[in-house]
């Protein structure tokens, strides 16, 4: 069946409700419905989610925003936390300590601060366990939470508290992880790097195959932070669309090792259509620093062209 | 029958676990522990138990899968060491903090730096304050006497708190000693089924775990911690009646040896106690009434019963395997001697850091700190209340 987002929201009340304290124009409440949507009506779940944000600001005692089974420990470990509630399912189940019509599923949320930096190590245990779970990082490439702290997954150029924008050294100095594709390299059976854009079609597609795929999957989900990156609250679903458009945020899986890019824009937009309305790259726009856009724009294109190419050396050597 | 063997500390720790038949063991390999989890994969290949076994990526991570095994509604077990519970630190807290009935096995070995394997008590020290119910095991036998209980224990409604049982690395964990088994039914009877109240995996009822905790609540459900710990004493004991029905083995928060008609006595923990018995035997054959305390129960404390034991004693040396390098004493000592002034007992008390990095304490040390004793008593006086024991100068 064709995907249809008012058909979706209408069959499948929000799993994450109302009422949580996310920033108005944060990128990462909608991943986070969304994502559930994509869980069957009847199938339940448990989520780990790694200290930041989408915890602090869901789950101050004593309420909650999840309908589902919930559980925050620390920052570094929504993998471990997952893998463990896994594990203990698999014993329940065999032991028949829980009902046989019963399906839970395992689904962790990390920030990129929990997930590329202190959880990576937690997350590439639980992916190469081979746990049936999906961790879902919300990245909004830097630590949010604390206040906008430099992250690895921080782009190049970026202005952070931690990585300020100063007279000598102009922001972030390094260009950002790719962890989409490590984690691909832990070759299990599903990753895919996805946002939320063009009525949710690929985030809710994307998502509804990790969940249901058995084995460990990946999901990497661009989610801005209007605080953070220094845009309009308003203006959330125009950044998420220029992040695909000009190829900052390419939207691709990888199924069984095989890549697919899963959007390939016929005029692939200037990297300048991105960053000039995020404040975090003003100094980027000043007379003199137009070698930061043009050093930007070659990572975007070198990062672009070796994703067509993993495209098409994986699916030659299917044939 | 009970079944007379021959295993070592940790072949001890993991027939326990073997028997408990836990439904999810996350742990990591470190010396030297690292024999149970060896031997309970063993267990798990072999289809002994149906437990799920996740070799973990590290100490942290083995603590966070059991904090979230637990929650599920599994039992959970897991074992380390020194610098496996240094990494784990973390987790430990939230683990009591969740009210999560986890048992553990430490292996007790000075935490680094610089690094060494061997024994003291610096891991368990560091952890002291955590909300965990600690019990510490002389030898083989209490190794798994205490894992027998601790679910009881944990789990009782009126506790609910992650418990480790600590035994000395390489002394009992890697010593092959005579011991006495249970019978697995037995074992499973004494243990019983664990049925949690509330628990991730029920579907009927789901609940959220490990909130932001702010200013209006956090204090409360810390004292409802520390209520939960007090209730523990009163459960030990009762969890030890029945297992003495079952085996006949007595357990309490301590073990009293000579100590009743003593005039000087050692506290200590772990294995320390049987080179001390040793030499108390020797004593009393000279007519000297040297006595020991031995701690089982480190946490909850038990300050009252320690100041009642030791009230008619004229001069106590109290044991650390771990220097709190606070120029003021180690953790056993501060307790004890705070149990002491709390209760109003007045008598003279030395301290004694000793076996540091696995330095051997042999018989000769300990005649030494019962030598020193007999000086207290005589003199009235104790000079320098901060000692060391086996320390080359």
């Amino acid at each position: 069946m064709a995907y249809n987002l008012k058909q979706v929201v209408a069959e499948k009340p929000s799993r994450f409700t109302a009422g949580h304290r996310m920033c108005a124009g944060c990128g990462a409440p909608p991943v986070a419905r969304m994502v559930l949507r994509a869980l069957k009506p009847e199938d339940h779940a448990v989520i780990s989610v790694a200290t930041g944000c989408m915890e602090v600001s869901t789950f101050i005692y004593p309420y909650t925003a999840w309908t589902d089974s919930f559980i925050h420990t620390a920052f570094e470990c929504a993998g471990a936390n997952a893998s463990g509630a896994e594990a203990a399912y698999k014993a329940l189940k065999r032991k028949g300590k829980i009902p046989e019509d019963q399906t839970t599923k395992f689904i962790a949320f990390g920030g990129d601060g929990g997930t590329y930096d202190i959880g990576l190590q937690s997350l590439s245990g639980a992916m190469e366990r081979g746990h049936d779970m999906v961790y879902v990082c919300y990245d909004n490439g830097a630590y949010m939470n604390t206040g906008i702290q430099r992250s690895s997954a921080t782009p190049r150029f970026a202005d952070t508290t931690t990585s300020p924008a100063g007279k000598v050294i102009p922001g972030k100095m390094q260009n950002r992880k790719d962890l989409a594709n490590i984690i691909a390299n832990h070759h299990i059976p599903y990753v895919a790097q996805t946002i939320a854009v063009n009525n949710f079609k690929d985030l809710y597609e994307k998502s509804e195959k990790a969940i249901y795929t058995e084995g460990p999957a990946f999901l990497n989900v661009l989610a801005p932070c209007p605080r953070g990156w220094g845009y309009n609250t308003e203006d959330l679903m125009k950044i998420n669309k220029l992040a695909v458009e000009t190829c900052y945020w390419p939207l691709f899986e990888v199924v069984d090792g095989k890549y697919t890019v899963n959007y390939k824009p016929k005029n692939k937009l200037p990297i300048e259509e991105f960053l000039r309305p995020q404040k975090r790259f003003k100094h980027m726009f000043k007379p003199g620093n137009e070698w930061m856009i043009e050093e930007f724009q070659k990572e975007v294109d070198r990062r672009w062209e070796e994703l067509l190419n993993l495209e098409e050396i994986t699916n030659k050597e299917q044939e | 029958m009970s079944i007379r063997e021959r295993l070592s500390g940790n072949e001890a720790a993991a027939i326990a676990m073997k028997q408990i038949n836990p439904d999810v063991v996350a742990a990591f390999p470190i010396t030297p522990s690292t024999e149970i989890p060896q031997y309970f994969s063993t267990f798990v290949s072999n289809g002994d138990v149906d437990t799920e076994f996740v070799a973990v990526e590290s100490e942290h991570s083995a603590m966070a899968a059991t904090i979230s095994a637990e929650a599920a509604g599994g039992r959970a077990m897991t074992a380390t060491s020194a610098n496996g519970m240094s990494l784990m630190w973390e987790m430990i807290y939230i683990a009591s903090s969740l009210r999560l009935p986890i048992v553990m096995s430490l292996v007790n070995r000075a935490v680094s730096g610089p690094l060494n394997i061997h024994n003291d008590h610096s891991d368990a020290m560091g952890v002291r304050d955590a909300g965990w119910i600690m019990l510490f095991s002389e030898n083989n036998q209490e190794a798994y006497d205490n894992l027998i209980m601790a679910h009881r224990i944990a789990e009782n409604k009126n506790v609910k708190l992650p418990l480790m049982v600590c035994q000395d690395g390489f002394i009992t964990s890697h010593s092959i000693e005579n011991i006495e088994l249970i019978e697995d039914d037995k074992v499973k009877k004494f243990v019983g089924e664990y049925k949690p109240d509330e628990y991730l995996l029920n579907k009927a009822n789901p609940i959220a775990i490990g909130p932001l905790d702010l200013q209006a609540y956090l204090f409360e459900h810390k004292a409802q911690q520390a209520e939960a710990m007090k209730n523990a004493k009163k459960v030990i004991l009762e969890v030890a009646d029945e297992f003495e029905k079952m085996t006949g083995r007595k357990y309490s928060f301590f073990e009293e040896y000579k100590l009743d008609d003593a005039e000087i006595a050692i506290v200590c923990m772990n294995s320390t106690a049987g080179t001390t018995k040793f030499v108390v035997d020797s004593l009393r054959e000279k007519g000297i009434k040297a006595g020991l305390l031995k701690l089982r129960v480190f946490r909850p404390f038990p300050a009252e019963e320690i100041a009642k034991a030791l009230e008619h004693v004229k001069a106590v040396a109290v044991l650390d395997k771990a220097d709190s390098l606070n120029a003021a004493g180690g953790a056993l000592f501060e307790d004890v001697t705070s149990a002491m002034y709390v209760n109003k007992k007045q008598v003279p008390m030395v301290n004694y850091v000793y076996g540091i990095g696995g330095r051997d304490t042999k018989a000769d040390d300990i005649e030494k700190v019962y030598e020193d004793l007999q000086e207290i008593v005589k003199s009235g006086n104790v000079d320098n209340p901060y000692r060391y024991l086996g320390l080359r100068r």
